[in-house]
């Protein structure tokens, strides 16, 4: 339906003024032959709902155009249970934004059909401040998930937090069955979060709060104390505690299913707590499914603490340069690792490294390999180790040393031997 | 000179060829069948070069791609005087210099050397249409690509291979490419004497880099990429040699060595066209063959080629292959839009000497090695900045010897993670990465002075350096060199963040691997069969889900998986010819 109405025909009788002519062609027919054919306009509600459905916003908005009844489907609640606002400046974005008056529209006609809804800003300070805006509005609103989403810098974090905190409370109160909630890279501290507590804590099953550096380790600690029902949770390693862990593990708590955890450096040679190892023992005595997703971004000399004991880890993702030891480590104690990603390690042969990797995390299933070095003979070991289990293998292809026995011509026909599918390492242009 | 007498028998008889060789890119003498036809059986032959400066698309070019230019057309001259001709160099554009030039030289026969990209197939179209209404004969002859790119689109089910595996899965069943054709000798060009007016250089004459414009120093001696024909071939020797010598022809690793310009470079030549691509192929596998005994040598011995030849490929049928707007292989990511940052980042200031040193290089000498150029531009978009993969094609563009429209953009695309299927997990750390490649920090020093006295210890980072040390090398971190613009660690950390969440919404995967969000095809020896019985029997749904295609073993058409894999995405247009798939259910938008 591309065909742009003119809007006044909303104010005619529901007969069907619309596509006139295809009206016609699918009229005379009928009063030609005797069947009944459908009138267009009359289509039960119920259908219209169904395949409006399928229609993106902009096509629907189209249809609502077309008479009266299909602009009553088109403003049926079900059609406004999920929304996406996008909050874009032309001066910070390439994209466009979600109109000012489709936004009027639905806090006035829509806002406690909302059940399902998130907010995509831009870098600039005013999409986050349109996003507080309409979050402030949402008072009748009874919302089941709410994403907070920065697609560039993270401009939520350029409001004053009082501002913020107000909006974002406003949404705590009123919803009373939050069951997922992502805010990561946003102002939200731990009076915010008891507020959350208190109204949603029967409800709450996810919470991604990553880079949330006003909340402290007290603070989410409160959350998982008193949201048994908490499944899925995302933070930066700063905030994760002892007390955490094992209030995770609680009688009273769910099975968690996943754990994510950033480690982030934010000045050279920061120092690290441990965890303790029974910590992560209970962990996996009370959830033994959960997966524990770790992102470290730190310097090579940081990695002191992490890695000497047995830990829980399923994904593992190195953003910077990690070093030998700490992988010879990471075989040692993670047993149940299922991803390896490594962006860089240096320029020192990792073939013993992998290899006991390949013998001691038998749930392996996925590595990715980028500035390092290997030479071929050891990856085909490690391959032949790991045999079918490696559904995902991306390897740089310049990770890989020829050496006597292969050269790189050669060796992706062993790999995909062993890996029993066609293989090749990623290349990157060399021009 | 003129067409002969006034009856139509007498016309035929002596009916007078007066050739044009147009002169684009292809700025050689050798290995030039276009050329060759231009002579052949003409009575008169004019050498051409049409100097465009407003012509969209070069309007981005800097000093050192047109010095490079001005030199290279130059050196045809001078070629081209010892055959007794000449290069005409006329200003103007192709629309409305060449029905000026049929009429004054009573043209019968134009020549040159196909253009696949499609600005280019575009204004040559029309140029061949208006040389039939003035009654000229148009030959074309395709040269500056090994193979032809509509052949390899045909052969792997008429779209382009869009994952490097796949073109070279075709190529490796196609026969060599055609032989290079020996350089234009006196004989044939005895043939056809062309008058050389006394005003020649005024008129034609190739213009100085001052008349263009631009402002040059006296002893402004950067230029270490001399123009020209007759340099391509002495660097062609000089690269041949030094590959004999090492005899080995693995890939050479980095090393601080590599980051300078090479004397035996020679991506320049290829882009203007100084050197053949055959002549260069024929050259390596001759001597492979020699050097290894008559083994055939593998695909990995052409790979700079072969790169070239699969971006002109991926971009001849796309004019939406420079931007990401409307590109149906371009993945739309929400870059960030910041003329800042990109302005500290094309003028290298961005405090990292890494990056810094790689783009001062590529500003004074328009070049710089491949993995600097993955390094700055890792950094740009996914890595550090986010911002768009088209602002740093642009800088290219302007300041890059052998960057020309396909190559440029495909190359930004695939840095960028924006097509062509690419993992996004590894990110060039902009100090780790340059130290390991350059330990000795050499390379720095030398395109930033300012910062020659720092230790190795610091100078990949000196804002990490204490006082007494910044002191000592008389360089203080925020006053004579600028602060890092951002935090390395927390901008990977968001990045990749967004890139999952970019491709997590196309592919709809909600498991936690973060390989598995990018969709990996499965490369097969053999090009796909025509599947459309798969195509339609498949769901949107299916179709998504990575692992599906790697175990059913079924070879899915690129194009069918693209147009799956990007039709939920409102944004981007759906590849256009999926007239013989049909879809079952889409998506419910509201799920």
């Amino acid at each position: 339906m591309k065909r742009r109405l003119s809007r006044d025909r909303e104010d005619r009788p529901s007969s069907c003024k619309g596509p006139a002519d295809s009206c016609k062609r699918v009229r005379q027919p009928a009063e030609d032959s005797g069947d009944v054919l459908p009138d267009w306009a009359r289509l039960p509600q119920e259908m219209l709902l169904h395949i409006f459905q399928y229609l993106p916003l902009l096509d629907r908005a189209f249809a609502s155009q077309v008479c009266r009844g299909w602009n009553e489907a088109f403003h049926m609640p079900e059609l406004w249970r999920c929304f996406e606002f996008e909050l874009n400046q032309p001066a910070s974005s390439y994209l466009k934004a979600t109109h000012p008056d489709l936004i009027k529209q639905i806090i006035k006609r829509h806002s406690n059909h909302l059940q399902y809804v998130s907010f995509k800003v831009d870098s600039s300070t005013e999409s986050a401040e349109a996003a507080c805006d309409i979050l402030s509005q949402l008072v009748n609103c009874s919302l089941k998930t709410l994403g907070l989403i920065s697609t560039a810098r993270p401009s939520f974090m350029e409001l004053p937090k009082s501002h913020f905190i107000s909006a974002l409370t406003v949404v705590f109160v009123n919803s009373k069955s939050l069951s997922s909630l992502k805010i990561d890279d946003t102002p939200v501290d731990d009076p915010s979060l008891k507020v959350l507590v208190a109204n949603n804590s029967d409800t709450l099953k996810l919470l991604k709060m990553s880079s949330c550096p006003h909340v402290s380790p007290a603070g989410i600690l409160c959350v998982a104390d008193q949201c048994h029902g908490l499944r899925e949770l995302a933070l930066n390693y700063h905030l994760l505690s002892d007390e955490l862990l094992l209030a995770l593990s609680s009688e009273k708590h769910v099975h968690l299913e996943h754990l994510r955890i950033d480690v982030v450096s934010e000045n050279p040679g920061q120092q690290f707590h441990t965890i303790k190892k029974s910590s992560w023992d209970a962990m996996v005595r009370h959830s033994p499914k959960f997966n524990l997703v770790m992102y470290f971004f730190l310097y090579e000399d940081e990695f002191g603490p992490f890695f000497r004991d047995e830990i829980p880890v399923t994904h593992l993702y190195f953003g910077r340069s990690v070093s030998k030891e700490v992988l010879g480590r990471v075989g040692m104690n993670c047993p149940r690792l299922v991803e390896l990603v490594v962006c860089a390690n240096g320029l020192r042969p990792l073939d013993e490294e992998l290899i006991r990797i390949a013998e001691r995390c038998q749930h392996l299933s996925a590595i990715g390999l980028g500035e390092c070095e290997v030479s071929c003979s050891a990856f085909v070991e490690f391959v032949k180790m790991c045999g079918r289990r490696l559904s995902q293998l991306s390897i740089m292809e310049e990770v890989l040393i020829p050496d006597h026995k292969y050269s790189l011509d050669e060796i992706h026909w062993e790999v995909s031997k062993h890996l029993g599918r066609v293989w090749f390492p990623d290349m990157m242009p060399t021009w | 000179e003129t067409r002969g007498g006034n009856t139509i028998e007498s016309t035929v008889a002596t009916m007078v060829v007066n050739s044009v060789h147009w002169f684009r890119k292809g700025l050689r003498l050798h290995d030039n069948p276009a050329l060759q036809e231009a002579l052949n059986g003409a009575d008169t032959v004019r050498c051409v070069y049409i100097l465009d400066p407003w012509f969209a698309g070069s309007a981005n070019v800097g000093i050192n791609r047109w010095r490079f230019l001005l030199e290279s057309l130059e050196d045809l001259d001078t070629s081209l005087r010892k055959l007794n001709s000449r290069l005409f160099v006329v200003r103007g554009q192709p629309a409305d210099v060449f029905p000026r030039l049929f009429k004054e030289w009573n043209v019968t026969r134009l020549t040159f050397e196909y253009d696949s990209e499609p600005y280019g197939k575009e204004r040559d179209a029309a140029i061949i249409k208006m040389a039939q209404e003035y009654g000229v004969e148009t030959l074309v002859r395709n040269t500056h690509t090994l193979y032809s790119p509509d052949r390899i689109i045909e052969m792997n089910n008429h779209s382009p291979p869009l994952t490097f595996k796949r073109f070279q899965a075709i190529v490796n069943r196609l026969e060599l490419p055609r032989k290079p054709l020996p350089t234009i000798t006196q004989e044939q060009m005895a043939r056809c004497r062309t008058r050389i007016l006394d005003n020649h250089d005024e008129r034609y004459g190739v213009p100085s880099l001052e008349e263009l414009g631009f402002k040059t120093f006296k002893g402004d001696s950067s230029h270490v990429w001399k123009g020209g024909e007759t340099e391509a071939l002495e660097r062609l020797n000089k690269h041949l040699d030094r590959k004999a010598w090492v005899a080995n022809f693995e890939r050479p690793r980095i090393n601080a060595q590599s980051l300078f310009a090479s004397p035996t470079g020679l991506s320049p030549y290829l882009r203007f066209g100084c050197l053949s691509c055959r002549v260069f192929y024929y050259n390596l596998r001759d001597l492979y063959m020699k050097l290894r005994r008559h083994s055939s040598p593998p695909l990995s011995l052409f790979g700079q080629l072969l790169w070239r030849e699969f971006f002109y490929t991926a971009a001849t049928n796309n004019p939406n292959f420079d931007r990401m707007e409307g590109n149906p292989i371009c993945v739309q990511i929400p870059w960030d839009h910041n003329p800042e940052a990109l302005a500290k980042w094309a003028e290298g200031r961005t405090g990292f000497p890494w990056i810094d040193a790689i783009m001062t290089q590529l500003r004074q000498e328009g070049w710089i090695h491949h993995l600097a150029r993955h390094a700055v531009a890792c950094f740009l978009t996914r890595g550090d900045l986010w911002i768009s993969w088209e602002s740093g094609m642009k800088v290219f563009e302007e300041l890059l010897l052998d960057a020309d429209w396909s190559v440029n953009a495909g190359s930004w695309m695939w840095l960028s993670c924006s097509a062509f299927f690419q993992q996004f997990f590894h990110c060039y750390c902009p100090v780790g990465f340059g130290r390991r490649t350059d330990p000795s920090g050499d390379y720095i020093r030398r395109y930033i002075p300012k910062l020659k006295d720092y230790p190795n210890r610091y100078i990949y980072e000196p804002w990490n350096a204490p006082e007494s040390v910044q002191k000592e090398a008389n360089c203080i971190v925020g006053v004579d060199y600028p602060k890092p613009m951002i935090n390395h660690a927390e901008s990977s950390r968001l990045n990749i963040e967004r890139m999952k969440q970019v491709y997590q919404q196309l592919s709809h995967y909600r498991g936690l691997s973060l390989l598995a969000s990018v969709p990996t095809i499965q490369e097969e020896a053999e090009p796909p069969m025509s599947d459309d019985s798969y195509a339609s029997s498949s769901t949107a749904g299916e179709a998504r889900q990575s692992s599906i295609i790697i175990l059913t073993g079924f070879t899915v058409q690129l194009s069918v998986f693209f147009a799956l894999f990007l039709s939920v995405n409102q944004n981007v247009t759906t590849l256009p010819d999926l007239t013989k798939k049909s879809f079952t259910m889409p998506k419910k938008i509201n799920a």
